[in-house]
């Protein structure tokens, strides 16, 4: 009997649950928020699924409900990458050690 | 247009960046290299399902503009804002995390022949079941944190709303949800899933309304955690493994900030879920005061001789310097000190301000070197050997009734040691009692000296005053 592919998304889901839980135990507490932040900007891979919605048809019909819903969606996702990963950067500019400054 | 599989490989690659990104984050040094993995791996994600999709008409010119005008949205953003406005800032972004979860979502449900999940009407169970969770979830986290943005922000009042019946009423709302969501597999009916979804938003709203501002570390990460599982959700729709692996690993990281901040608190993630938290004991100690001892009342003039009079001075920072702006007037005060050969060190509570590194952040906006900057576990002991405590906006966090009276709201909690330094001075703008709505007895100690005075100006005169 062949396995669901089901189960392989699963186990991916599952195995990263644990990489996250062991990396972000490893996020020093100073940068908790720049991770927050870059956590932000990463979750808006979600634009993947918006592109989809939004190319799905040809040419003729650019502009039908179902990829209007992907378009403000790359809209809502984008503003969150850009957002997301320069003001994790910005941030980060910030942290300095005493022998950098001057 | 690239094959099935190839595509998938390079998702993968672009997952395994994010983790890379997560993990740069682990020191200041590599954190910025760790940025660019993250960048990186979205690019490679965008770029391969615009390949993989393989339709080059004028939708992709739309998509790229689409694309353009909310990376320049974002742009603006993010080099605008200030850095006392990063809780809300991260609020504001969780939130439309949540909505394009949402519409992706929507999207997927009325045409699921783009994401080969079947087609309307009969869409695959397994999808229709997945889809649905992501929805709801994103749903949440998009009315959740658009209350949250709105406390963070003072447009709405900080204070928790609770009303009878409340908890009652979210769990009734939640059940429903899972109702609503088995008759969507059965029926396949569009007006359930319109349903189901405005639900969830109500849900998001009645969940954070209860909440109080100082527990908003709390609320924040959780809200964090409640994105990356929309985003896990959707990743199930459609298949992709950079979706899925993103989300699991933005739902751990923000499941396990919240589990932080409870324990910075000593309160359990239920109890501050259930919120409410501060709303009703402030009536007990309002009478308490009036018959207090009195206070010892300071200027900046006071301030600035016991500092300039001291060896090591151990800086406590809080909200009320992040509302202040008071981070540059610090960082000039403590540069002043250390001219005088004075050693200067910063504690941070895990639950000063309104985020997780709250504080950190706005020091090192002000130049201040993270190595002068310390948690509370690692400067604790320090405080009985150092001549004067600056305490400047906070309160809770140094308050020892945590650790004498089990009666008290914060007993438990883990606490700054401030009690111990030879002086205290405390940078309040009033007597009033902090978050916990409870009493400092810091504030009447003989070694305390008040300081009434708006964070920041305080802070200025304490300067002069150095000279």
């Amino acid at each position: 009997m062949e396995i669901d592919p089901f189960i392989f998304r699963l186990s991916i889901f599952i195995l990263s649950i644990f990489i996250g839980y062991y990396v972000v135990w490893s996020v020093t507490p100073s940068l908790h928020t720049p991770l927050m932040s870059v956590t932000n900007a990463i979750s808006s891979v979600i634009i993947v699924g918006a592109i989809i919605a939004s190319l799905a048809d040809s040419s003729e019909n650019v502009f039908n409900i179902s990829s209007s819903f992907g378009f403000i969606a790359i809209i809502l996702a984008a503003i969150n990458i850009f957002g997301g990963f320069l003001v994790t950067q910005r941030m980060l500019q910030m942290y300095k050690k005493k022998k950098g400054k001057k | 247009m690239i094959s099935a599989n190839l595509s998938a490989i390079f998702y993968l690659i672009s997952g395994i960046l994010f983790i890379l990104a997560l993990r740069g984050l682990s020191s200041p040094d590599t954190s910025r290299q760790g940025n660019y993995f993250g960048i990186v791996g979205m690019i490679i994600a965008i770029v391969v399902t615009f390949l993989s999709v393989g339709n080059f008409s004028t939708s992709l010119v739309f998509v790229i503009i689409f694309l353009l005008v909310g990376g320049a949205i974002g742009a603006f953003i993010a080099f605008k804002i200030p850095m006392t406005a990063m809780p809300e800032l991260v609020a504001g972004f969780h939130s439309l995390v949540g909505l394009a979860a949402v519409f992706v979502a929507i999207a997927a449900f009325l045409n699921p022949e783009a994401f080969n999940l079947g087609s309307v009407g009969s869409i695959k169970l397994a999808s229709l079941i997945e889809m649905s969770i992501g929805a709801a979830v994103g749903a949440i986290t998009f009315s959740g944190s658009i209350i949250a943005f709105l406390k963070l922000r003072g447009i709405m009042s900080g204070s928790p709303i609770t009303f009878s019946g409340q908890h009652f009423l979210n769990l009734a709302l939640g059940i429903a949800i899972f109702v609503l969501i088995f008759y969507l597999c059965k029926t396949q009916s569009e007006n359930i899933f319109w349903t189901a979804i405005a639900i969830s938003f109500l849900v998001g709203v009645l969940l954070i309304i209860p909440i109080g501002g100082a527990d908003m570390p709390v609320v924040i990460s959780m809200l964090n955690s409640y994105s990356g599982w929309a985003a896990a959700g959707i990743g199930f729709t459609l298949e992709n493994s950079a979706l899925i692996i993103t989300g699991a690993l933005v739902g751990s990281s923000g499941a396990i900030l919240s589990y932080i901040m409870c324990k910075a608190m000593n309160r359990s993630f239920f109890s501050v879920i259930l919120g409410g938290f501060g709303a009703d004991t402030s009536s007990d100690s309002k009478k308490e005061r009036k018959d207090q001892k009195p206070v010892k009342n300071g200027n900046a003039e006071d301030a600035a001789f016991l500092m300039k009079n001291a060896s090591s001075v151990i800086i406590v920072p809080g909200y009320g310097m992040a509302v202040a702006q008071a981070q540059h007037a610090l960082r000039e005060m403590v540069d002043k000190l250390k001219k005088n050969d004075i050693k200067v060190t910063y504690a941070i509570h895990p639950v000063a301000g309104r985020m997780p590194g709250h504080m950190n952040v706005l020091l090192a906006e002000a130049n201040v070197p993270y190595d002068e900057v310390f948690e509370l576990e690692d400067i604790n002991n320090d405080f009985a050997n150092s001549d004067v405590a600056f305490v400047i906006g906070a309160n809770d966090v140094t308050n020892p009734v945590a650790k004498t009276d089990p009666k008290s709201p914060i007993f438990g909690m883990p606490v700054l040691d401030v009690e111990k330094c030879k002086s205290v001075l405390f940078v309040k703008r009033s007597l009033s009692p902090g978050y916990a709505g409870i009493d400092n007895e810091l504030f009447y100690k003989d070694n305390t000296l008040m300081l009434f005075a708006d964070a920041k100006k305080m802070t200025e005169d304490i300067v002069k005053n150095l000279d």
